[in-house]
């Protein structure tokens, strides 16, 4: 006998639903004591706002939930279930004592709205951080409000339309340039935030814009340039200092996306070379669980001369106790309720004291060793390309590879070895944000927790899945099939009439019923 | 140094085997991409690394400073609310396939997205709509988000709410979609605190692309005219968008009953901890209509099927809507949100079920009039100042008594009660009030001492 390949759980669970059962329950509400009942009696509400059908919530009783609840988390593939290098996410692994202490009461149960004396413990975590995130990116202040990166700069997109405003030039100054291998938030929310946005193209042979194409898209119209360094390729551009120069020559600002820091930590500090604004991602760099796509957490980080224009309340300690100063009349306001995701703030403040400085220093050498250990290892798979490896043969945490040769030869592309590496239990790895620049684009990142092993057993398993597209794309192309399902039929996804974001609706439009 | 414990390949031999891979002596000339001119030579200033139990000392020592629930008879709510937790939404968040997945495929994370679509469905009884998004940061910016959603609809730019509403959460929607729309108060009746009718029928015109109304709202009263605000609304062609609470509505009429068209909350009443005001959750329901779903750059979850037989999968409505593809063209920008608290609020809405919620939102409102019963029995004191039904939150006005709010509070903090949310600053008309909250978690003891304090306070 040899041992058996590996398959994900797969147990079909219904949805919950279709086993929940008239009359069971999970809950014995606290009970209402009898003076209360009987001084106050039921509760009066006038006859237009009385529910008359009691919501359809399913009826379970505990121990159903839990196996429920359970079943379709062994459904679910996390960075503590094995190989989990999806790239521009920084998949580290999360530290258990973070999460231990974040979840106990003194964390957990206390109420943003409570006397600031009774939460000096907090508020010193949280200024902590804060002047620990200066330290690190070379800034003056942060705010810790937003509650993830596109949140982040969607905040420092409003100061700079704060701090243009300030000089009457807000109406003028209306156009924000990015870069195409910039995380899409800098576009995206910048354009919620108002602004028309410019983007530029790399060239040929370095990955990198030209200065040129950069000096022909400012202009007296230019609020900021809003950029990530490194790109999502990996490439660091060299040029950013006099990206910076340009924009600060025409009256703008920047803002450099450091959602993703992982190679820089204690390397390069973007405040130190001339940024105005920045932010951090606490779910990425700083270790703080993605938590199956949030809660995040996204700090942004500004230089002295725009520190009026953070968000309210700023934490502030004066030398004696931590409080929330709201006095800031040139605030942008609140771009969030309260005060950011502080359990994450937490993780991210205890992950720092277990790194400490060499620690930080370390991550990042480890982050862009694994890579470029990983480089060199994929590139010589067949099929698998590095675009502008000539030029760009080094690369910081992370690496955009091309599939395009072996979708050219094969058929088989990106999206195809995605479903079947999830045969062999690695998580699915990052292609690119749209558009696709570069052919069939697949972007693993091996953070500093990723081991040597994972890498050797995440770079065989590309090469044995590219291997099968020439030898027999068909399993590559049905697969997967060792996942927890199937191929799904995609039509819904375009559909009105079939989609379905609940159950009410799916009942309704494939079988013509209402919920029961 | 040593190998570090979360660092695997920090062991030196590892890394000289790697380094001989890529033909390098050390690690520092995989660096050289950095020109010298732009590296950091110095110290950051950081600590040195701390062992795990050191960690566990220091961290505790610090956040003993925090008194918690269980030292601290809260009063507060005002976005943020006191309500029971179900030990199992704890155990289920706290797995850790749930808690560190991110941002793979139904393929490899079936789970995760089954979870998501039964937050959805039954987030879409509680509010009775069809179509509900994956979870939002918090409710001001789904309500932010909701007014984006109304305006690309509508092709108007007009924003109509209440002054009742909160002046954060004002702010918060602004940062949203200050850039697309203007907003526009309406007034409150004084004596009801429900919105003015008439203001209302001033203030809508052929431009106004949405009534947003919550409800019960930030003062506390519910909101008992909304057929009618929905008519007007619709009469005039423009959206109704309501902010719900959700727990209320286990004896609320639901807003997609009423008339809404699109429906956000909060959602950390579902089986979260308040985690000073750290663990909120956005919900938005809406029409389940193409030009809605055309409205949003926020992911969308569909169930679907397989080609096994009987097997579920769930996939992306129109992900060319999104961020990820439209860039800059996106109605509005998307990213890591909330979604483990979605999780949560499935497992919590499971664990209630219909009676469940029912029972719940009755016990609340009840003890809520209790308190109000026995706050009222007070001389000199106001409670509430609105005569109008409320859920669970509720002004007290401190006017005739001498003493601020403030006061009250710190008088009531020396014997371990949060009083309620001063309100001088939000709303200077009320004079001096504050925004006092009951749940389920308040015994009748809890409600009598709180009473005898205010007095206290007040006769001191």
């Amino acid at each position: 006998m040899t041992a058996p390949e590996y398959h994900a759980v797969s147990w079909n669970e219904p949805i919950i639903y279709e086993i929940s059962r008239k009359g069971r329950r999970a809950s014995m509400i606290p009970r209402i004591e009898s003076e209360i009942r009987e001084q106050i009696g039921e509760p009066s509400l006038p006859d237009m706002m009385r529910r008359k059908v009691a919501p359809k919530l399913p009826e379970l009783s505990e121990p159903q939930v839990i196996r429920h609840y359970l079943r379709l988390s062994q459904q679910t593939f996390g960075v503590d279930s094995g190989i989990h290098i999806h790239g521009t996410c920084t998949m580290k692994y999360n530290p258990k004592i973070n999460e231990a202490i974040a979840r106990s009461a003194k964390s957990a149960d206390t109420h943003p709205l409570q006397d600031e004396e009774t939460v000096q413990g907090t508020l010193e975590v949280m200024f902590q951080l804060k002047k620990w995130l200066c330290q690190i990116s070379g800034m003056d202040d942060f705010s810790l409000q937003p509650r993830g990166g596109a949140h982040a700069v969607l905040t420092n997109a409003l100061m700079i339309g704060a701090y243009h405003k300030s000089k009457g030039e807000g109406d003028q100054r209306n156009e924000v340039i990015t870069t195409i291998h910039s995380h899409p938030c800098n576009g995206g929310s910048a354009a919620v935030a108002g602004y028309k946005v410019l983007t530029l193209y790399p060239d040929r042979e370095t990955g990198c814009p030209d200065l040129e194409a950069l000096k022909s898209a400012v202009s007296k119209r230019t609020a900021a340039l809003m950029v990530t360094d490194p790109y999502d390729t990996g490439v660091f551009d060299p040029k950013i200092d006099e990206y910076i120069k340009i924009i600060h020559e025409v009256g703008g600002l920047v803002a450099v996306d450091q959602a993703n820091a992982n190679s820089l930590l204690g390397r390069l500090r973007v405040g130190d070379i001339g940024a105005d604004l920045c932010h951090f991602n606490l779910h990425k760099t700083f270790s703080a669980p993605h938590g199956s796509t949030g809660p995040g957490s996204a700090p942004v980080g500004v230089k002295a001369h725009l520190a009026r224009f953070l968000p309210v309340p700023v934490v502030e300690f004066d030398g004696n106790k931590y409080y929330l100063d709201y006095d800031r009349p040139d605030s942008i306001g609140k771009v969030g309720q309260f005060f950011g995701v502080v359990p994450n703030m937490l993780k991210a403040y205890m992950w720092i004291l277990s790194m400490g400085e060499e620690g930080l220093r370390e991550t990042s050498e480890i982050a862009v060793l694994n890579n470029n250990y990983m480089i060199k290892k994929l590139s010589e798979v067949k099929g698998v390309t590095l675009p502008w490896a000539e030029k760009q043969p080094r690369r910081l945490q992370e690496a955009r590879f091309s599939l395009g040769k072996l979708k050219d030869e094969t058929g088989i592309g990106v999206n195809d070895v995605n479903r079947r590496i999830i045969d062999f239990g690695i998580q699915d790895s990052e292609t690119s944000h749209e558009p696709w620049f570069i052919p069939e684009p697949l972007t693993p990142e091996p953070p500093e927790s990723t081991s040597i092993e994972d890498i050797d057993t995440f770079v065989r398993t590309i090469s044995l899945v590219c291997k099968e597209a020439y030898s027999n794309p068909e399993v590559v192309r049905s697969a997967p099939h060792r996942a927890s399902i199937a191929r799904m039929n995609l039509a819904p996804a375009s559909d009105p009439n079939k989609w379905a974001m609940t159950w009410r609706a799916y009942v309704r439009k494939h079988h013509h019923q209402e919920v029961a | 140094m040593t190998a570090h414990p979360y660092i695997p390949n920090s062991v030196p031999e590892i890394k000289r085997k790697m380094l001989d891979e890529l033909g390098l002596n050390d690690v520092e000339s995989l660096f050289h991409v950095i020109p010298e001119r732009l590296r950091f030579k110095g110290s950051l200033g950081l600590p040195k690394a701390a062992s795990e139990l050191e960690v566990r000392r220091r961290v505790e020592a610090i956040l003993s400073k925090n008194k918690s629930s269980g030292e601290l008879r809260s009063f507060v709510g005002g976005g943020c609310w006191q309500h029971w937790v179900p030990a199992a939404c704890d155990e289920i968040n706290a797995r850790s396939e749930f808690l560190t997945a991110y941002a793979g495929d139904a393929y490899s994370d079936l789970g995760r997205y089954q979870a998501i679509f039964e937050f959805q469905s039954m987030v879409g009884e509680l509010v009775d709509m069809d179509a509900v998004m994956f979870p939002l940061y918090d409710w001001p910016t789904a309500s932010g988000d909701a007014i984006r959603m109304a305006v690309t609809v509508t092709g108007r730019r007009e924003v109509l709410y209440s002054k009742s509403l909160s002046p954060e959460r004002l702010s918060i929607m602004k940062s949203l979609s200050g850039s697309i729309a203007n907003f526009k108060p309406i007034d409150y009746d004084p004596p009801t605190g429900q919105v003015d009718i008439d203001s209302l029928k001033r203030s809508i015109s052929d431009r106004t692309a949405a009534v947003y109304l919550e409800n019960p709202n930030y003062l506390g009263p519910l909101e008992s005219a909304c057929d009618d605000i929905a008519k007007i609304a619709h009469g005039r062609g423009a959206l109704f968008v309501v902010g719900a609470e959700p727990l209320s509505l286990g004896i609320v009429t639901p807003p997609g009953e009423y008339g809404a068209d699109i429906v956000t909350g909060e959602g950390q009443p579902l089986g979260i901890h308040p985690f000073y005001g750290g663990a909120l959750m956005g919900f938005l329901a809406f029409r389940d209509e193409e030009k809605f779903a055309n409205a949003t750059g926020h992911r969308l979850i569909t169930i679907t099927e397989t080609e096994r037989e009987g097997e579920y999968g769930f996939t992306q409505i129109l992900p060319e809507r999104t961020m990820y593809a439209a860039r800059e063209r996106s109605v509005t920008f998307t990213g890591t949100a909330t979604a483990l608290w979605a999780i949560t609020a499935a497992t919590y809405l499971s664990i209630l079920g219909p009676r469940g919620i029912k029972e719940l939102a009755t016990t609340i409102m009840q003890k809520a009039t209790y308190a109000l019963k026995k706050l009222s029995e007070i001389s000199n004191i106001k409670a509430p100042i609105f005569q109008s039904p409320h859920f669970q939150e509720f002004t007290v006005e401190f006017d005739a008594t001498g003493k601020t709010a403030g006061m009250v509070n710190r008088f009531l903090l020396d014997r371990g009660i949060q009083g309620g949310k001063v309100l001088q600053n939000e709303f200077p008309e009320l004079r001096n009030a504050a925004l006092y909250c009951i749940t389920e978690v308040h015994t009748k003891s809890d409600i009598d001492d709180l009473a005898l304090g205010i007095k206290e306070a007040i006769f001191n």
